[in-house]
């Protein structure tokens, strides 16, 4: 039986790869996750060949599972996805974390390398819950999402770290007879969770969340050493090296190292700007803005973190088929870190049925940027700023925006004259090409499209 | 199973995962986030199996484990399909 449970692990493991590969191409896409979460039932019902289960508990916690499940993620908002995201990357942390403790519970002296599993399942595991609830509570805004410093905060996360290292040895040296050392480093976990997650802000969340990712892949295959499992180990690795690799293109998209993200409070108001801007803030009237845009040929829409709020996607998309109908050529600029997860502009415009020919990257507009009519940036704010590019003294300096500051003309939709995440003043504002308008991103496009009809 | 053989696996699935993702474009970032997030929840074996054995509490601990992987499962599954399904291409003739 062993055997036969074992190969079709393998074929699980082989739909999860196959499904992650064609996860990764547009056209493949929908069917690739249908493959991985074959490989999912396969390996679900290969477990239940085992001997000795207790079947009354797991038709429960199944049951009660698939219903919390479904129903979360069918009532979810797209604008809500971020924090939907972070809460998923929490249950599985949860789950491999119980999975260790429970293995201890079983077995508390099956040898240094499951207790090794034990320590890393349930310490990675606790981690992945609490951080993913704290990133849960700041994207829906029931704390303040800004970051949270204290006083020589890096010391005590160091102090933390090294107590749970020295519990794990313990524990490790003599796991029997040892419950409250797991104990121990179990709380120390979960306040490492919320440790790390404090001095992270708004627009770090991408990373944090694709780094949570990551760590709950860690935490599963972790797990799968703890109790000898194959197919534990090969997803989690799976999810843990591919979750590594988004955490890294979301640092290099802003231009900075992963510990620059996780310790530097980076936004906290203690980036101050370094050198005055110069020039005027020129507001335009929507009829101008109007005139303008009937004119333009080519208009790019740049939309950040500012769109979500609004909820503004469905009226973009209003406004851009009445330009396109109008003989105009329109794209969408998305900055690989805007918004609030990867790819999170992505699916808002997915949702207002944008096709995804017209969305492109940075790099296929700034090298024709003169050609643009118009760009219009809807609530994004740092990814267009060319102190970026411009201001060796700023902290945004390196990071690779979108050159909205060389088209013709640029609108900016923008509620105020508050700086963004960075804290840093936006030079885009005051250039001569810049308009500002002012107001609801939503009202103001609502209103560019009322214009359209009227004409 | 011995551990050397687990270990190699797992460092060869570490190597596949990163040929696997790297080259996305940033279109599929979040549906591909979510959808490895999914796999995540291959715990959920790890949980069944943990209602083996064990007295009271170890039973509660695989419920509580079972039901978080469950939701991770269903719940990653069908967000990720939900926001494939949006992702369309433009319609030829509009």
């Amino acid at each position: 039986m062993t055997t036969v449970v074992q190969l079709l692990y393998m074929v699980a493991a082989v739909l999860f790869i196959l499904g992650l590969k064609m996860l990764g191409r547009a056209a493949s896409a929908r069917r690739g996750n249908f493959v991985s979460g074959a490989g999912m039932l396969l390996a679900v019902v290969a477990t239940l060949l085992a001997s000795g289960l207790n079947f009354g508990i797991i038709v429960a916690g199944i049951v009660v599972g698939t219903a919390v499940g479904v129903y979360v993620a069918r009532t979810v908002k797209m604008t809500s996805m971020p924090e939907m995201v972070a809460l998923l990357n929490g249950t599985g942390g949860a789950a491999s974390m119980l999975v260790g403790w429970n293995e201890y519970v079983q077995r508390p002296d099956s040898g240094a390398v499951a207790a090794v599993s034990i320590f890393a399942a349930v310490v990675v595991g606790a981690m992945t819950t609490t951080g993913s609830v704290l990133a849960w509570a700041k994207l829906s805004e029931k704390i303040d999402g800004k970051p949270i410093m204290f006083a020589s905060q890096q010391l005590v996360n160091a102090v933390i770290l090294g107590a749970t290292l020295v519990l794990g040895l313990l524990f490790v040296i003599n796991p029997a007879g040892t419950y409250a050392l797991l104990i121990g480093y179990l709380i120390l976990g979960l306040a490492l969770g919320v440790l790390v997650v404090l001095p992270i802000g708004g627009a770090d969340m991408p990373i944090v969340i694709s780094l949570l990712n990551s760590y709950s892949g860690v935490a599963a295959a972790a797990a799968g050493f703890a109790i000898g499992n194959t197919v534990l180990v090969v997803a989690g690795s799976l999810v843990g090296a591919s979750g590594l690799i988004l955490t890294q293109i979301m640092c290099k998209a802003m231009n900075r190292s992963l510990t620059n993200v996780l310790f530097s409070g980076f936004g906290s108001g203690t980036t101050a700007s370094s050198t005055a801007v110069t020039g005027e803030i020129k507001p335009v009237s929507v009829e101008d803005a109007y005139y303008i845009l009937e004119a333009a040929s080519n208009v790019i829409f740049v939309p950040g973190y500012g769109m979500a709020v609004a909820q503004a996607q469905h009226v973009v998309k209003e406004l851009a088929d009445l330009l396109e109908k109008n003989g105009a050529e329109v794209r969408y600029v998305i900055h690989p870190v805007a918004g609030r997860m990867p790819g999170h502009m992505n699916v808002l415009l997915a949702e207002a049925n944008v096709p995804y020919e017209q969305l492109v990257e940075p790099g296929d507009v700034n090298p024709s940027m003169e050609l643009v009519d118009v760009a219009v940036v809807i609530g994004a704010n740092d990814v267009v700023n060319p102190a970026a590019r411009e201001d060796e003294a700023s902290p945004l300096y390196g990071m690779p925006i979108i050159d909205v500051d060389k088209a013709r003309t640029c609108f900016v939709l923008k509620r105020s004259m508050k700086p963004g995440f960075s804290g840093v003043e936006n030079p885009l504002f005051y250039k001569p090409n810049s308009r500002m308008l002012f107001g609801d991103a939503k009202a103001s496009l609502g209103a560019l499209v009322a214009e359209f009809k009227d004409a | 199973m011995t551990v050397l053989l687990l270990f190699m696996t797992f460092v060869l699935a570490i190597f596949l995962g990163f040929e696997l993702i790297n080259k996305v474009p940033s279109q599929l970032h979040t549906p591909l986030m979510s959808g490895s997030n999914a796999i995540s929840g291959i715990t959920i074996v790890g949980a069944i199996l943990a209602t083996q054995v064990g007295g009271t509490f170890g039973q509660v601990l695989a419920l509580l484990a079972i039901i978080a992987a469950t939701v991770n499962v269903v719940g990653g599954y069908l967000v990720t399909d939900r926001m494939l399904g949006m992702f369309r291409a433009g319609k030829k003739g509009e």
